[in-house]
């Protein structure tokens, strides 16, 4: 657990209570008490199941070394959490935004008493101490900026239209529903925290496909979310193979809206194609630079909403004059 | 058996609310608050005892007993509060990363969440106000307007469009005793979301929560500095207003005094945002949803005993239902409970002082004199302390002093109107415009009556709904700039093109 | 006791009346946040407990669990001495005769359902031979059901006949009237259904049948008490109100409790004029008094289970 006294520019961090030494799987402690192993299930409406698959992946580090056996999800999953997304959408989406952005806010809290123990799986995926520490701290306050503009982002980019006949008009942002996600490769904790938090400050649900290649920090997030009194089916989490799953993660019927990550130019190709099906809305985010500040802002949160507007008479006693 | 039909007329029928099953006293225990035997000055992160070494003590108005010994800051205190903001605004706060400093304001905002019962007791014990609305109420809204405003801090960019923003430096902030803590949220939270710093000085009756704010900032680990709370009553305030070394004055009172301050300014580069007093019309239409429209109304004139700004006083009830209206509003206060703040079922707490209880009796008797008719409930009152029952006058002409000054208590003028351009021009008739509102059930009507109303802010079927995401404030006397929302950060900034 | 269709002229039905629902909902959270403690409390809970009517209206009701129901109604829990019986117990028209003869002279009366409870989807003969054959095995009240479909449709005089004439068919009984809220949806169309329904000649008017949800809430109960005071000033007659389903913690009756003094007053705090539609809050209730009385929180298993 981290100290909580931050006093300015300094961070005081404790050992993390897990002892994984760096030989990954292979445990070797000092003391003779054997390890307990973590098993990396996968998330769907505030649950932990396995795969209905049954089967795993065994993802390497740089040098080789087997990171852990890791659920590796099928469609039939990614069907279930959409399903597990689409029942959370109006409960989410009425709440209100103040009571999102404590969420959020909540979030941050429980990602920083974890600190250590995703400094170390960070590690074990081929990052460094410093950072690793500089990710989980920007992921962090990352959640925090988005907890932020949960309530604020509509007044930015709302309006009330001086139309020209005698009408209260008025747009306002909505979120669109549920969004399908393939979370960045490389900073596999940054880069999910930072697709995930703007669509659900904007009142959406999410499925969400991991990293591939370092999926350790999305399942321990997970573990976050779930602490976090964030309701289930809110944020879906699936491990396995981009390139089992893109297709699903962009032809479902029930999807509003697909965010990638990556630039393989030919399943954005098919995505812009498959997405014809239901219009769902096709969002790239192949060119951002997750470490940078460049990474967040609220438009993000408005490529997931639809705008609204809203017409309503004003009557004219008393006064000359036409709209609002 | 059942009642056979009556043939009574429908006026001589009467509902009795003074009923065998009694509530019994449901006191709130004040052991969860701690209140120390006297308090000093918070400046630059410590407790300093005040230069002239005068305090002043603060009673509970609901038994007037003493609660606590409070500092009286002088000239010299003021300027030692004023140079640690500006010391800590040169050095440290103006420096920060904005996404740091929100982080502090998000502390104080979850202690406030967390240490809510104990500033509850203490603000009624303070102030008089019920126990229910301090901790439904005030506690509640305080901590999140700081929660709010902290998640601006690093977002002004997007705030005004091509403009970046500059804070002003060091703020002097003077709120009043009708919500202290509240007020004073209202005050502290955009100022260091916008990277102000700030001297403040609480009401002198109700200093405590205030207080206990300094030693929640003080365990937030804000820098030294950057909040300051010195407190003391008219000539304390006075040494802000005129402190050369303020960029902004932000005062929250009586629109007398606001027109003091905004003399004491002139012809300085101080900048200023007043929120003054109020006579709000409430106006029902014939079209409204009656029940909901007569709660509306009590809840407009009788909650936290009416010492509300924005305060719906004057009721404009269209003359075809004024009788069903009437009726339903003398039903309604009849189940009012005025009592010890403390209790869990008091409606309505002490008046604050002897001050403004003689100044609603005042009014009470002018309202006589005028020839309206009183009628007040018929609940108990208790014995030592200020107490005041609900009371409303019918029969209130326009040119009724009562229908035109401010009275700061649960006194409610009534008059009648009969069309709408009527009541328009009656209810913008004043020299007030800090709030108003309007029952109907129709739409358009509606969005007419709120275009219409000179006022800066407008309840339709509903009546003081707050919301950290809300910016409130006055038109004409009722002062000017906003607090909350989007237009509540322009106060503290400098629009940069 | 004739039915009374002229007696007071009738307000026009086909205008919908005038609630925001945002401020109902805000009025009766209200109430609970009132605190009721000791000797507020332990009456409160007796006054509950009198305003019971307790209630077992399943497919497979028996003569037999009747009989218990009715042993209950009379001995809520005998370790105690001195606590009221129910105000009544509730059952299908087939079992009044069974409940009659167990109920004897004991004070607690027999409410049936009738008009072909819960839907009401029959004939007008056959829903006043339901009430009739009630009446005639000692029912001493009818709890009847309006046509929702009718309702919905608009035909608010349809509505109005009906319930005239089954007031006509009950003779003697007091007639509660069944409104069904949860399928009404708004609060305005709960106003202009109690409307109805009391200047058809309704005794008491009553939220739902418990088949259903939402069954009684506190905003929809506040809508009607506050319909039934209308009526009240506009006529000087009382009517009773009976909110049911969804009932079942003594916290929550209280919260009623509270509400009903405070809109309606003293008349109205009697099982005359008030009645909880309950099966299992007769037995938190008597949890609650016996922790009032010993100071020590009670477990579901001292307390009979009819």
């Amino acid at each position: 657990m981290t100290d909580k006294k931050i006093t300015m520019g300094k961070t005081l961090i404790k050992k993390s209570s897990l002892s994984i030494s760096e030989n990954g799987l292979e445990k070797k402690s000092s003391s003779k008490r054997l390890e307990v192993l973590k098993t990396y299930k996968i998330y769907i409406g505030g649950q932990f199941p396995r795969t209905e698959s049954g089967r795993y992946y065994v993802p390497t580090n740089a040098e080789g070394k087997k990171l852990a056996n890791v659920c590796l999800s099928s469609r039939k999953d990614f069907r279930d959490a959409v399903v597990a997304a689409r029942s959370a959408v109006s409960g989410w989406s009425g709440r209100s935004a103040f009571n999102r952005s404590q969420i959020l806010y909540r979030m941050a809290e429980m990602l920083e008493g974890r600190k250590a123990q995703f400094i170390d799986e960070l590690i074990l995926q081929d990052s460094t101490k410093a950072k690793a520490l500089k990710e989980v701290n920007l992921a962090i306050d990352r959640l925090i900026y988005y907890a932020g503009w949960c309530d604020k982002f509509q007044q930015i980019f709302s309006a009330v239209n001086p139309v020209a006949s005698s009408h209260f008009n008025f747009s306002v942002p909505e979120p669109t529903g549920v969004v399908s996600i393939i979370a960045p490769q490389g900073d596999s904790l940054l880069g999910l925290v930072s697709v995930i938090a703007p669509v659900i400050a904007g009142g959406n649900t999410c499925v969400v496909l991991a990293s591939e290649t370092k999926p350790l920090c999305s399942v321990t997030f997970a573990e976050v979310l779930n602490s976090s009194d964030l309701p289930g089916g809110v944020v879906n989490l699936l491990t396995g193979k981009v390139s089992e799953l893109a297709s699903w993660y962009v032809d479902h019927m029930d999807v509003n809206a697909t965010i990638y990550c990556e630039n393989d130019s030919t399943i954005q190709k098919m995505m812009r194609e498959k997405s014809a099906m239901n219009l769902k809305r096709i969002i790239f985010y192949d060119k951002v630079k997750w470490g940078t500040d460049e990474g967040q802002s609220p438009y993000f949160i408005m490529d997931t909403q639809e705008i609204k507007t809203t017409w309503h008479p004003v009557e004219n006693i008393a006064g000359a004059g036409s709209s609002y | 058996m059942p009642k056979t039909i009556s043939k009574k007329k429908s006026n001589t029928v009467k509902l009795k609310f003074d009923t065998t099953w009694k509530y019994a006293p449901a006191p709130e225990s004040k052991s969860a608050a701690t209140i120390k035997p006297q308090y000093d000055l918070f400046i630059n992160g410590e407790w300093t005892k005040p230069s002239g070494g005068k305090y002043f003590d603060t009673i509970n108005p609901a038994n007037e007993e003493k609660l606590s010994e409070i500092a009286d800051a002088n000239a010299t205190d003021v300027d030692s509060a004023v140079k640690a903001a500006r010391n800590a605004y040169e050095k440290v706060w103006k420096k920060m990363p904005a996404k740091e400093r929100a982080k502090y304001i998000f502390r104080i905002s979850r202690i406030i969440q967390e240490k809510a019962r104990e500033l509850a007791i203490i603000e009624s014990l303070d102030g008089g106000k019920p126990i229910r609305e301090s901790r439904d109420f005030d506690v509640p809204t305080a901590a999140n307007h700081f929660f709010y405003y902290a998640g601006w801090a690093d977002k002004l960019e997007y705030a005004f469009p091509n403009r970046s923003t500059e804070p002003l430096g060091v703020a002097g902030q003077i709120i009043p005793w009708n919500f202290p803590l509240f007020m004073a949220a209202w005050k502290i939270a955009p100022a260091l979301a916008t990277g102000n710093t700030v001297v403040l000085k609480p009401a002198e009756t109700t200093s405590l929560t205030a207080l206990k704010l300094a030693e929640i900032i003080q365990e937030s680990d804000l820098p030294p500095g950057v909040v300051n709370i010195i407190t003391g009553a008219g000539a304390t305030g006075a040494a802000i207003v005129n402190h050369p070394d303020i960029n902004k004055i932000a005062f929250t009172g009586s629109t007398e005094v606001g027109k003091i301050i905004q003399r004491a300014i002139a012809g300085t580069n101080k900048k200023v945002t007043l929120e003054l007093g109020g006579k709000a019309a409430n106006i029902i239409f014939e079209d409204a949803p009656i029940d909901q429209a007569v709660e509306g109304v009590i809840n407009g004139i009788y909650f936290n005993q009416g010492h509300v700004c924005c305060a719906g006083s004057r009721l404009y009830v269209q003359e075809s239902v004024a009788k069903q209206v009437i009726r339903k509003l003398k039903d309604r206060i009849e189940s009012l409970i005025v009592g010890d703040p403390l209790d869990k079922n008091t409606d309505i707490g002490a008046i604050n002082s002897r001050q403004q209880l003689e100044t609603i009796h005042k009014y009470i008797k002018i309202g006589k004199q005028e020839g309206s008719e009183m009628y007040e409930s018929s609940c108990a009152l208790p014995g030592k302390g200020f107490w005041c029952r609900p009371t409303l006058f019918t029969n209130v002409a326009q040119s009724n002093r009562i229908a035109q000054e401010e009275i700061f208590g649960p006194v409610l003028a009534i008059l009648t109107f009969r069309t709408d351009d009527e009541v328009i021009e009656k209810a913008n008739n004043s020299p007030y415009g800090l709030s108003a509102g309007v029952w109907t059930d129709k739409g358009s009507k509606i969005f007419n009556m709120t275009k219409r109303m000179r006022a800066g802010v407008i309840w339709a079927n509903t009546f003081n709904k707050f919301d950290p995401s809300s910016p409130f404030g006055g038109y004409k006397e009722s002062g000017f700039g906003r607090e909350g929302g989007l237009h509540g950060l322009l106060p503290y900034l400098n629009l940069v093109g | 006791m004739p039915a009374v269709k002229s007696l007071y002229p009738s307000p026009d039905f086909s205008l919908s009346p005038r609630i925001d629902q945002v401020g109902v909902e805000e009025r009766a959270s209200r109430f609970t946040k009132r605190s009721i403690k000791k000797e507020t409390k332990l009456n409160g809970l007796k006054l509950v407990l009198n305003m019971i009517d307790l209630t077992t209206l399943e497919g497979k009701d028996t003569d037999g669990k009747v009989k218990q129901l009715c042993y209950k109604a009379m001995h809520l829990h005998d370790a105690y001495p001195g606590l009221p019986t129910v105000a009544a117990i509730c059952v299908y028209p087939s079992m009044v005769k069974v409940a009659k003869n167990a109920l004897g002279n004991s004070g607690v009366k027999i409410a049936s359902v009738a008009t072909a409870f819960p839907s009401g989807q029959a004939s007008r003969d056959v829903k006043i031979r339901d009430t009739k054959y009630a009446v005639a095995n000692g029912a001493d009240e009818i709890d009847m059901v309006i046509s929702r479909g009718k309702f919905h449709a608009g035909e608010y005089n349809f509505v109005f006949d009906e319930i005239a004439a089954i007031k006509e068919a009950s003779g003697d009984a007091r007639l509660k009237v069944i409104l069904e809220t949860g399928e009404l949806g708004t609060f305005d169309k709960a106003r202009r259904a109690s409307d109805i329904a009391m200047h058809a000649g309704a005794d008491f008017i009553k939220t739902s049948t418990g088949k259903i949800s939402p069954a009684a809430t506190m905003p929809v109960t506040l809508v009607m008490l506050e319909a039934i005071r209308d009526f009240y000033y506009a006529t000087g007659k009382m009517i009773g109100m009976k909110p049911a389903g969804g009932i079942s913690k003594s916290k929550l009756a209280l919260h009623y409790l509270v509400m009903v003094k405070e809109v309606l007053g003293e008349d109205w705090l009697s099982n005359e004029w008030f009645r909880f539609g309950a099966s299992s809050l007769a037995n938190d209730v008597l949890m609650q008094i016996m922790k009032e009385k010993t100071g020590i929180y009670q477990a579901a298993n001292y307390f009979s289970v009819d």
